[in-house]
């Protein structure tokens, strides 16, 4: 019997078609996952199965019966739940509170006795080890998501949908959640696991269904397929891989990070220098301090503790602006965010960290002649497609918007760039010009640091890697030391050893 | 692409002013009167002869300055709700510096007492600034708080240490020769419309010519990434509020000098919560706070004809003016609107 | 100990509409909407108080249309703020206006005249002669209106409701993190629907007090601040309901003393400042610690 069957989901947002006719089936009592690079329509999927979007076209079979799904309300009458990648917790209740919501039991008023009498026999038949009366903003991710699921079960799910729940876990932490997975499949649960992670696709499911660009590519018993097939799948054709050129003569240390505290629970402190012409690639799980580690050194953190030095001078105490100064180009993870304004046009954008640059700056007047070639210039040299420069660059496309950034943040000369997450939901021309861009960059003497979740882009692109795990470096060394797998491994905490660079 | 965009904002500022005088006109209905005669009346009032064109403009002149000072704390956004707090302190700052300064050459005290009275202004709209940037409360519930502060404070100061002799609560007459001059005899119209005219330009070219401005407006529109590019924003935070308190303390000091010639209590009728409305239609540009402000000025000017020449009261205007900020301010609603046009 | 019994009841009068307009506050912010109309919907409440007890000569039944159209406008402000996704400050702004407006244009089409109406029907204070005799508590039952029991008693209901029942719990959980809720299967929304239209009704509810309990006429923007003042209580409060009772009381202090000053030298303006400027300083010293419902002016679809 098919737990849930979806045929023919079409899904648009404006122009793009995130669900393009797509059919899902998922047996009883299987884990299934649904596995797919960023921006293939996963969680579109799932979010129509869950109520939170409509689809266009389709149809949905809960257990065999058409259902209407319009809200999550009705999801959880069909026994559907599901745990988001963000999670959707009160953090100022408690966790007894947090997984009553909404279905408290009794009348009118709470009744915390009872309360704690139906979730406390839950919590003991599924072995979750948690405090019901802590408040959820003392609570590490790991328990989170354990409230989270607790929340599905306590609704009577019997279909658990779980969005990228490893995106934020440590190793450890993956391991108790698939205990968990493994012990609700074996009390008659459905599991059905988005991801796109190969290695725990093969480590956890029972079936898997591939998409690509809102399609699906293929459907298969995992005892039946191994990781490369499936990354040929979720990639479609082979990517023409821009490879770095070894051999290049590293100039002297740019930028040189001295003991510095990543996150507050880590034990060791990170220590990290970046050399002219060369590319210091950082891998690792997203969540081991990446994030932090580009706050500190652009300085949207404080730095309590330790030491940077760019081109010698100590940058510690100074402010973004300062640091700026000194020669640092930034390309931000969140380009929405931090990059960019959307409701500004793309010339103010070009400005946007060099206002005070003198080229730019006629006696606190802007240049706006200068400004403007020169932001011409940039967007031709990427072949940026834009209808003008008054035009607001919210409007492009992700890739052209990244174009602009890089265009901006290369044409100062810095002699250090940071750059985080540089092709996170581009398309595949746009990655490949950043590609090729940073290698440029590195060719001209720059000093660059590369944070990606993408270990590929890493081995790809750096000369020397560094692993982040749980806010320390895992390992260091030279690019080609290691393979993949043993990447891999760095990448869940084991140290390199004596072979350390 | 941009001149579209303008276009279609201009649109809705214009279809919320339609609705608005259409609900309007339904109200008129309701309380028994012709809105035909009512509006004829409001229109006539305003623009009937050069006089009242003038009177109209001195009307619309506080609204400006409001107008502008919400505006230009928006562009940094922050909303300034304390404009009317800033302007009696700006009012009351200029009239005391004037009447201590007699001794001075008239033209120099002018000068003087304008600058003191912005400085009372910014010191007051800066307050919430602070709040804002080093406490992150909310700026809207500080201003409001120093609003009751300042007219508390302002108006002790006119019932006590500086009433004049009489039964008002108001100041001594201030020196003849720091009046500001009529420009047209016997109407309200005074050099107030230069200095309004003069900040108008001065704020267009700080904020779309200058660094700092571009600064400014880059905290107001993605404060995150202001940050990330190096800009201070929680110092753009306070200046902005500072600016937005100068801009305002001019529509006190402009009224107290040009009109009343004294701190009278009460000379605002809540100009600003009126200048919220005129930046929200002037979509925080100073053309569109000027225009806005104007056609502010008429319905004030023209309601006073209108309740003589039928029963409707002046009030009517404020109640179009209210309409209007509430149609601008919900975007969803103009759509819902046009839908049904075309649907 | 008659002078204590005096001053304490007035100020418990004073209070009045300073805590109900608090409550309206709290009620509506713990679930994430930013109230800053509580003056106006307060006027359309005193306004429609009067206008009731005018056609109806009854001052209860001008009270219960006061309570109506209070809900009816807080209806109408919900629409903008979550239909219509106005920027909910600036709404709060417009309806101050309107309601300033449109009871003044009202009160010409009714009683042809400008800035005040005639005299109706309307609430008078009593005093229960042996419990008013007795020290500080006495207060509560000299020359007091209904409206101070009603207030005591809305503060306790809506502390049980937001505490003590499962409402309230998703209620106040809204006002943090209205996506959680809302994936929970609750409909926020609706909830803000009837948070608002409470909030209105309790605004309408002492819009009332003012013009049927302490006048018996209606005076164009007699509401004077008490709206923002009892936003500013809110805030004090902690927005939270007997927090709201207790800062409005203080509030209510300040306007009391100034009854009794007329013998001394300061003067009355600066003792009504005194609560805005302690408002400020306690922003101001433990400005981060107050922290108000984390989602403020966050919609959802």
């Amino acid at each position: 019997m098919e737990a849930i069957k979806m045929t023919g989901i079409v899904k648009c947002f404006g122009r793009v078609r995130a669900n393009d006719g797509i059919d899902f089936t998922v047996n009883e009592q299987e884990i299934h996952c649904l596995l797919g690079e960023n921006g293939t329509g996963k969680s579109t999927l799932m979010n129509i199965l869950f109520g939170l979007y409509h689809q266009d076209e389709g149809e949905i079979f809960i257990h065999g019966k058409k259902a209407a799904i319009s809200n999550p309300n009705d999801a959880y009458e069909l026994g559907i739940g599901m745990v988001h990648q963000h999670f959707m917790l009160v953090n100022q209740l408690t966790v007894l509170e947090n997984i009553i919501m909404g279905k408290e039991p009794g009348g009118l008023f709470l009744n915390k006795k009872k309360c704690e009498e139906q979730v406390s026999g839950l919590v003991e038949k599924f072995g979750f080890k948690i405090n019901l009366q802590e408040k959820v903003e003392n609570l590490s991710v790991g328990m989170r998501q354990r409230v989270e699921i607790l929340k599905t079960l306590y609704r009577g799910a019997d279909i658990v949908i779980l969005d990228e729940p490893t995106a934020v876990l440590t190793p450890q932490e993956v391991d108790e959640l698939f205990k968990i997975l493994r012990q609700l499949k074996k009390d008659g649960k459905t599991i059905v696991f988005i991801t796109h992670k190969l290695n725990e696709t093969m480590a956890l499911s029972d079936r898997i269904t591939v998409l690509r660009k809102g399609k699906v590519v293929c459907r298969c018993n995992t005892s039946e397929t191994d990781e490369k097939e499936l990354a040929a799948k979720m990639v479609g054709r082979s990517v023409e891989t821009v490879i770095t050129k070894k051999g290049q003569i590293r100039g002297g240390v740019v930028m040189e990070l001295k003991n510095v505290r990543l996150l507050k629970k880590a034990q060791e402190t990170v220590s990290l220098t970046v050399h002219a012409g060369e590319i210091l690639g950082i891998a690792g799980v997203d969540g081991n301090g990446q994030q932090e580690l580009e706050a500190l050194i652009i300085g949207n953190k404080k730095m309590k503790e330790g030491s940077l030095l760019i081109n010698g001078t100590e940058a510690r105490k100074m402010s973004v602006k300062e640091r700026k100064k000194l020669g640092i180009g930034y390309i931000p993870s969140d380009r929405h965010k931090n990059a960019m304004i959307a409701d500004f046009s793309i010339a103010e954008n070009f400005l946007l960290g060099y206002q005070d640059k003198p080229q730019y700056n006629s006696h606190g007047f802007i240049n706006y002649a200068n400004l403007r070639k020169d932001a011409q210039e940039q967007a031709d040299r990427f072949e940026t497609k834009l209808a003008g420069l008054d035009q607001p660059i919210g409007q492009l496309s992700g890739g052209n918007q990244q174009k602009i950034i890089l265009g901006r943040e290369t044409s100062h000369d810095p002699s250090f760039m940071l750059v985080a997450q540089p092709v996170r939901g581009l398309d595949i021309g746009a990655i490949e010009k950043v590609h090729r861009t940073l290698l440029e960059l590195k060719e001209q003497g720059k000093a660059i640091l590369l944070i990606s979740a993408e270990l590929s882009d890493i081995m790809n692109l750096s000369d020397r890697i560094a692993v982040l795990y749980e806010g320390r470096v895992s390992a260091l060394f030279e690019n080609g030391e290691y393979t993949k797998e043993e990447i891999g491994l760095f990448m869940t905490g084991k140290s390199a050893g004596g072979k350390n660079s | 692409m941009k001149k579209w965009e303008q276009m279609s904002e201009l649109k809705k500022s214009l279809a919320a002013i339609g609705i608005a005088i259409l609900v309007g006109a339904l109200f008129i209905l309701l309380s028994g009167e012709s809105p035909i005669e009512a509006y004829g009346a409001l229109l006539k009032g305003a623009l009937g002869s050069p006089k009242s064109i003038a009177n109209t403009i001195s009307k619309s002149i506080p609204l400006a300055f409001t107008g502008l000072a919400v505006a230009l704390g928006s562009r940094c956004g922050m909303l300034n709700i304390g404009a009317e707090g800033q302007l009696h302190a700006g009012a009351m700052a200029a009239v005391l510096t004037a009447l201590s300064l007699s001794a001075f050459p008239e033209p120099i005290v002018l000068i003087v007492s304008i600058i003191a009275g912005i400085l009372a202004g910014m010191i007051v709209g800066g307050i919430p600034g602070f709040f804002k940037a080093r406490l992150n409360t909310n700026e809207v519930i500080v201003a409001i708080m120093l609003n009751y502060i300042c007219t508390l404070f302002t108006s002790w100061l006119v019932n006590g240490p500086v009433k004049s002799d009489g039964s008002t609560a108001q100041t001594e007459v201030l020196p003849e020769g720091v009046w500001l001059g009529r420009l047209i005899p016997q109407t309200q119209l005074t050099t107030a419309l230069f200095i309004l005219i003069a900040a108008a330009v001065l704020m267009y070219i700080f904020l779309w010519k200058t660094s700092v401005g571009y600064q400014l407006r880059a905290v107001g529109a993605n404060p995150s990434a202001a940050g990330t590019a190096g800009i201070r924003v929680k110092t753009y935070m306070i200046m902005a509020m500072v600016l937005s308190g100068g801009l305002a303390a001019l529509a006190g000091i402009t009224e107290v000098f040009g009109k009343y010639h004294r701190f009278i209590e009460g000379f605002s009728p809540s100009f600003g919560f009126t200048g919220i409305a005129v930046a929200i239609l002037g979509r925080n540009h100073p053309a569109g706070v000027l225009l806005t402000a104007l056609l502010f000025g008429i319905m004030d000017m023209g309601a006073l004809r209108m309740s003589r020449v039928t029963d409707v009261s002046t009030n009517m205007v404020t109640v179009v003016q209210s309409l209007v900020i509430l149609l601008v301010a919900a975007p969803e609603l103009i759509k819902w609107n046009k839908k049904r046009k075309r649907g | 100990m008659a002078d204590i019994n005096n001053f304490l009841a007035l100020m418990l009068q004073l209070s009045v509409p300073i805590v109900l307009g608090a409550l309206c506050g709290t009620i509506a912010e713990r679930g994430g909407i930013i109230l800053l109309g509580v003056e106006g919907l307060m006027l359309i409440g005193a306004f429609a108080g009067v206008a009731g007890s005018f056609f109806t000569g009854s001052a209860f039944a001008g009270a219960v249309i006061s309570v109506l159209a209070g809900a009816f406008a807080g209806w109408l402000y919900a629409l903008f703020c979550l239909k219509w996704k106005a920027q909910q400050s600036v709404v709060g702004v417009g309806i101050n206006l309107f309601a300033s407006g449109i009871t003044a244009v009202m009160l010409k089409a009714i009683w042809h005249t400008e800035g005040m109406s005639d005299s109706v029907e309307a609430f008078s204070s009593f005093t229960v002669p042996g419990l008013s005799k007795i020290p500080v508590i006495g207060a509560l039952f000299y020359e007091q209106s209904p409206y101070l029991y009603l207030m005591i008693l809305i503060t306790a209901a809506a502390w049980i409701l937001f505490y003590r029942t499962k409402y309230g719990l998703r209620y106040r959980a809204i006002g943090d993190q209205p996506y959680a809720v809302q994936t929970c299967g609750v409909p926020v929304n609706r909830y803000r629907y009837i948070a608002m239209m409470a909030s209105g009704a309790i605004a309408g509810l002492a819009g009332s007090y003012l013009s049927l309990a302490q006048n018996n006429l209606f005076v164009t923007d007699m509401v004077a601040g008490r709206g923002f003042m009892g936003l500013a209580a809110n805030i004090f409060g902690g927005w939270n309901p007997i927090g709201s009772l207790g800062a409005g009381m203080v509030f209510a202090v300040a306007q009391a003393t100034r009854f009794y000053l007329t013998d001394f030298e300061i003067p009355s303006q600066i003792v009504q400042m005194l609560p805005y400027v302690v408002t400020l300083l306690i922003l101001l010293f433990v400005g981060k610690r107050v922290k108000g419902p984390e989602a403020l002016g966050k919609l959802v679809d």
